[in-house]
């Protein structure tokens, strides 16, 4: 299987869509959160200089999407950080997350603007016809 | 929009006939032109609220309307307990309590041209801004829940303010119903250091003047005249109302089945009024809503400090404060009898006509101050709340221009440094801490708030007041 393992964000009306894609879902999930970072700021401003451990449990997969999303927010806006790097591990609907980015340098990150939440709008996971694990919703800012 | 799903029944007013899972049509108030630029999914979206149990009359678009979450942004719904009615927090929204604050300053152009700059700097000084900015309170937990019970007179008792703020804000600054218990602890803790910050995105201050007046009478109670300046705040509930709309969100799109509920959009997810959950929300959405006002109120205070430091004789009173997400109690005709129905206004601003016992004493013959707000480099208008909408909208408006353009195509299109130049070269002073957030927030990316305004008054929603430019805007 050729997967173009990446991230990308794609326009709905007043915000933004947030898409990962990977050769395993939680490889999609991780891409998926440095898009989430992408909405932000450039994530390859973000160093890795603290690291924050995220759990999350969900009846299904795009439950799980919109929390592990929303437990990042939560971890950034508490933390006044910026997360841009993930490990995720799944097991069944429940994920065990690592993330590492840092506090919010206005000047060098130059965020653009917050995210409040992540939504089940167009919210998706599961594989395309090429087999890529694609995770992805939009995000309100 | 496709035009063929909608029958006309006016230059500003098209009608969705209830068809397949509706209780009720739906109805989108806006000229031919906004219809065709709105996205498809707007129709998909009132559709969808049109099916929810308890809807009456119908589901109603503003001239705003664009596509949202469940309901779309420009959305307006009102649901009756008695006949199975919900509530939704899609159908309120992240951002819980968004609104528009307006204040009058005394001062004229001649009095800000020449100290535009300071102006400007003490205002970005004096009010945090912008992702990862924090307040100068912080708040225990003791202090938090008083605050989300008594809102905007919680920062008055600490000294943010004047008792007159209260008469010019909707509820009195107070929120009736608040379950601060109801809040969960990650919203708490979401807010500890946020209180009396602005946020980002579309949340901005702008310090405007008074261009053009439209309704003389009004315009003179409201206090205004051209060339007035004033002061508008757009901002909502911060950290607190965004955890808020996250939790319960989650809670009803995982109970739904419970309450019999078929959800046609996820995002739509609701709960009976009468149900824990229902109550339970409506607990902690008032009590962000007190979050909100007290937010604002907090806000109003730094504003007059930062005015003090730089124009000592300016003197500065709340014209009015309105919400734009809410879903609030309150009483309706429907089909010729007197309703109390749950109205949820997500992106819509209330606007009720004259003799309206929550107006203000002294405006209430004149009806209610609807502020809307435009962008950086237009416009905003003061409208003003007419008899007829209470029977075209349950007393509801637009709130703003509406996107037209996406935030990635917005990027690709502008960059922040140019547009800040290109505003000053046209006497608009711009602060903020993000050149990308200014790109994506240029005015090029909204619908023009002119064509909005004007169809909210053809359709009768409400009139137009006086028309607002800014000369500084603090964006976050």
């Amino acid at each position: 299987m050729d997967v173009r393992v990446g991230w990308e964000h794609y326009a709905h009306g007043a915000d933004i869509g947030v898409r990962g894609i990977g050769r395993s879902m939680a490889e999609a999930f991780e891409q998926v959160a440095i898009a989430l970072a992408g909405v932000i700021t450039d994530p390859a401003r973000v160093e890795a200089r603290e690291e924050v451990a995220v759990e999350c449990q969900a009846p299904d997969p795009e439950v799980l999407l919109v929390d592990w999303l929303n437990a990042l927010v939560y971890q950034m806006a508490v933390r006044r950080v910026i997360l841009a790097h993930f490990r995720v591990n799944l097991a069944g609907n429940q994920l065990h997350g690592r993330a590492w980015g840092e506090e919010v340098d206005v000047a060098r990150h130059e965020p653009a603007v917050e995210v409040k939440g992540a939504t089940y709008t167009d919210l998706f996971v599961g594989q395309n016809s090429t087999g890529a694990w694609v995770a992805q919703c939009v995000v309100d800012v | 929009m496709d035009m063929t799903l909608l029958s006309r029944l006016s230059d500003f007013e098209w009608r969705i006939e209830a068809h397949g899972k509706m209780r009720v049509p739906a109805i989108l108030y806006a000229s031919e032109e906004l219809i065709r630029d709105m996205d498809n999914k707007v129709y998909e979206q009132i559709v969808n609220v049109a099916t929810l149990p308890g809807i009456q009359k119908a589901a109603y678009a503003m001239p705003d309307a664009h596509w949202g979450y469940g309901f779309p942004i420009g959305g307006v719904a009102a649901f009756d307990p008695q006949e199975g009615g919900v509530v939704s927090a899609g159908g309120v929204g992240f951002d819980i309590s968004c609104g528009v604050r307006t204040l009058l300053t005394a001062l004229k152009v001649a009095d800000v041209t020449t100290v535009q700059q300071p102006l400007a700097d003490a205002l970005y000084r004096h009010i945090p801004a912008g992702v990862g900015s924090t307040g100068r309170l912080n708040l225990d937990d003791q202090q938090l829940d008083e605050m989300l019970l008594n809102g905007a007179q919680w920062a008055l008792k600490l000294g943010y303010g004047r008792e007159a703020d209260l008469d010019r804000t909707e509820e009195r600054g107070c929120m009736a119903g608040a379950r601060p218990e109801a809040v969960s602890e990650f919203a708490k803790k979401r807010q500890h250091r946020e209180m009396g910050t602005l946020g980002s995105g579309n949340h901005y201050l702008e310090v405007q003047h008074v261009v053009q007046i439209y309704d003389e009478a009004s315009a003179r109670a409201f206090g205004l005249a051209p060339d007035d300046i004033v002061v508008s705040i757009h901002c909502g509930s911060r950290g607190l109302g965004h955890q808020i709309g996250t939790d319960f969100l989650r809670e009803m799109v995982l109970q739904a089945p419970q309450y019999g509920i078929e959800l046609p959009d996820r995002e739509l997810a609701c709960a009976p009024i009468e149900s824990p959950l229902g109550e339970t929300y409506l607990g902690a959405m008032r009590a962000a809503i007190n979050c909100a006002l007290a937010n604002r109120q907090i806000i109003t205070h730094l504003v007059r400090q930062a005015f003090a430091e730089v124009i000592p004789e300016a003197d500065l009173s709340v014209l009015y404060d309105v919400s734009h997400n809410t879903c609030k109690v309150e009483e309706h005709m429907v089909d010729g009898h007197l309703k109390r129905v749950f109205i949820h206004r997500k992106g819509a601003t209330r606007a009720f006509g004259p003799g309206h016992p929550a107006i203000p004493e002294a405006l209430r013959a004149i009806g209610q101050p609807v502020l809307i707000g435009g962008t950086m480099g237009t416009a905003s208008y003061i409208l003003v709340g007419t008899d007829e909408s209470e029977r075209r909208s349950f007393s509801s408006s637009c709130h703003g221009a509406g996107r037209q353009m996406s935030r990635h195509q917005a990027t690709k299109r502008w960059r922040g440094r140019q547009l800040i130049d290109e505003l000053a070269g046209r006497g608009i002073i711009i602060r903020s801490p993000s050149s990308r957030g200014v790109a994506e927030e240029a005015p090029g990316a909204y619908k023009d708030v002119t064509s909005v305004v004007e169809a909210a008054e053809k359709a009768g929603l409400s009139r137009r007041v006086a028309r607002l430019e800014p000369l500084i805007c603090i964006k976050g």
